[in-house]
């Protein structure tokens, strides 16, 4: 790249006559290190969008393969053979499994990963904060495939408690009522809880990262006005980390949604639907695709990306209206302030 | 800050009152504060040294002096905002009528709702919307029906010189205010809680001249109501002000800053008794 041409033009004299030395103010008016720059990072963001658009055209065809053979309403049925005559297969119970373990792992992580990120941010002294803030981070890189061992050698004998105490005074509701009490836990209510633990770091770090830059002089404004530590929280920090909150569940959610290794390590997938939670069985879309795929046929696999297609989707909604309502909340988010 | 016993004596008498008399008890809350043998630090470093001083109620005392010589930190110990800066430590009296504001059953938060605070920056909570920046001081200190509550805040906005200026848009955010109206807005904040003192830190250096203008005339008409203490870098405005004026000063760099006169502003701005004084409200500083 040659940039001697450009050298001159910033730091030539500026009131040279134009007549006297033509080259001080005079040049390409584009300049390839412009240029090349400027082609790199357009690239770069075509590919991006190419690849995406690959992706869902690679979805979306093998998914039209088996959809079409279908004979079961692919949306709603719960059930799934791909092998039958005709093929029936839908993704009921795998909607049903990644909405209800996502939204335990959200109900137990936002609230623990917002406690955190405050105890960090605002109420730790600072030589206890930051190896804090270094184990989260630790927690994060922890592969998921040692989640999902812990998760099946570890948490599932030791939840036996818990879930005979869910079962005895929560049995009434069905979702918390055992077929079979005493059985392992390797439910979908285990693996919640799993999830929970494996997008704890994530939202704690958004959230931290989103609280340290709370501008103090509204910590201030409320101190001032006699408010304890608490109310300083609530009145200046929260406030101002709504939308970070908001955004850092969004990322956990993405993450439980999509959790493959740790989930079908946990989980005994059943092909029978029930509604409760405690008992072995249902399944996500990321751990059904795990299991099925490597004793799938061809049309089984295209079947298999059907609900892949739809993980897909769904991914993208759940960033949509994460940024929607981050959006939206702009002229309170202190942002211009 | 660690929040110590409930100390209801500083608290209490701020809005018992208010509540069931407010005209009444506006005549009676300024109260006078007498530092004795102050000494504030951060960390190691000392801040202020040994500083005595009396502040009268129903007065404007103003503090100046050149940049760092800890006129911002002494004012910041007089409600106990100090220690919140990390190695933030006080030693000496700061007496409130008689009651000392470092004593061992006094809890800093309740101090804190008895002596305003008015900052450098304007800093309205930018979520809230006017009405509710108004409220968040009453809203702290519990229960107030509706109705006392609107009461409250058009009496504040009213006292901040705001009022005709916001009264059609309270539910608009703080934040869409210029930034003296703002001023008045946080003025208007830290009032509606009846404190006893008012403590403002430059209220008018981020201001331009008619927004200045406009504070140091609501100022004036505060100073019969409350006690208040300016912090300023503008001598002209220290003059225009306040009654009283203490002159701080340091001697080097990284050295503590002390009190070297305080005396009627009249008489400062004439005829000071310390030559250093006279040195830098004439410019020959240093």
């Amino acid at each position: 790249m040659d940039l001697s041409h450009t050298s001159p033009a910033p730091t030539a004299p500026p009131p040279t006559p134009p007549d006297s030395d033509p080259s001080a103010v005079k040049g390409r008016a584009v300049h390839p290190g412009d240029k090349i720059f400027r082609g790199l990072s357009r690239g770069s963001g075509i590919t991006l969008l190419v690849i995406m658009a690959a992706i869902a055209a690679f979805l979306t065809y093998r998914a039209s393969i088996a959809l079409s053979a279908n004979s079961a309403n692919f949306l709603t049925a719960f059930e799934w053979n791909p092998q039958g005559d005709p093929p029936a297969f839908g993704i009921g119970i795998l909607a049903f499994g990644t909405a209800v373990s996502s939204v335990i792992a959200m109900v137990i992580a936002v609230p623990v990963a917002v406690g955190i990120a405050l105890f960090i941010s605002h109420y730790a002294p600072r030589r206890i904060a930051a190896p804090l803030a270094y184990v989260i981070d630790l927690l994060a890189a922890v592969p998921s495939i040692i989640y999902g061992l812990w998760g099946a050698l570890f948490l599932v004998p030791y939840l036996d408690g818990l879930t005979r105490w869910l079962d005895r005074f929560l049995g009434w509701t069905t979702l918390f009522e055992m077929s079979n009490p005493g059985s392992p836990a390797r439910s979908i209510f285990t693996v919640g809880i799993l999830l929970a633990i494996m997008i704890l770091p994530i939202i704690t770090n958004v959230c931290r990262e989103v609280f340290l830059q709370a501008p103090k002089m509204y910590e201030e404004a409320a101190l001032a006005l006699g408010a304890t530590r608490w109310e300083v929280i609530r009145m200046s920090v929260l406030p101002f980390g709504r939308s970070g909150i908001i955004s850092a569940s969004m990322l956990g959610l993405g993450r439980a949604l999509g959790e493959t290794m740790a989930v079908a390590t946990v989980l005994s997938p059943g092909s029978v639907f029930t509604w409760h939670l405690l008992d072995p069985g249902s399944g996500t879309f990321a751990q059904n695709i795990a299991a099925k795929f490597n004793e799938a046929d061809e049309f089984g696999r295209d079947a298999l990306i059907a609900s892949g297609l739809v993980l897909f989707v769904i991914t993208l909604l759940v960033n949509g209206a994460a940024r929607y309502i981050i959006a939206r909340r702009k002229e309170y988010s202190g942002a211009d302030a | 800050m660690s929040p110590g016993p409930a100390a209801p004596t500083p608290r209490a008498p701020a809005h018992a009152p208010s509540r069931t008399h407010p005209e009444k008890a506006t005549d009676t809350m300024a109260k006078r504060i007498d530092v004795s043998g102050l000494t504030a630090f951060y960390g190691g470093h000392r801040a202020i040294d040994d500083i005595s001083m009396s502040v009268e109620p129903r007065s404007v005392t103003a503090f100046i002096g050149p940049s760092g010589c800890g006129k911002s930190t002494l004012l910041r110990t007089l409600n106990r905002m100090h220690e919140v800066t990390p190695g933030g430590r006080v030693e000496g009296k700061v007496m409130l009528d008689h009651e000392d504001l470092y004593g061992t059953s006094v809890d800093p938060v309740a101090v804190r709702r008895t002596i305003g605070m008015v900052f450098q920056r304007p800093n309205p909570f930018p979520t809230m919307s006017i009405y509710d920046n108004v409220a968040a001081g009453l809203r702290l200190n519990g229960d107030f029906r509706k109705k006392e509550l609107d009461g409250i805040v058009e009496k504040s906005l009213k006292g901040a010189n705001l009022w005709n200026e916001v009264k059609d848009r309270l539910g608009k955010p703080g934040s869409g205010l210029s930034g003296g109206q703002q001023q008045r807005l946080c003025i208007a904040r830290a009032i509606a809680v009846q404190p006893q003192v008012l403590l403002m830190d430059e209220p008018c250096s981020a201001l331009d001249p008619i927004s200045t203008l406009a504070i140091e005339d609501l100022i004036g008409e505060l100073k019969s109501r409350f006690t208040i203490v300016i912090v300023t870098h503008n001598m002209q405005q220290a003059a225009r002000v306040s009654d009283r004026t203490a002159f701080f000063n340091l001697s080097a760099v990284g050295r503590p800053g002390k009190l070297i006169e305080i005396d009627d502003t009249e008489r400062i701005f004439s005829n000071p008794s310390v030559q250093a004084t006279e040195d830098y409200i004439s410019g020959r500083f240093g």
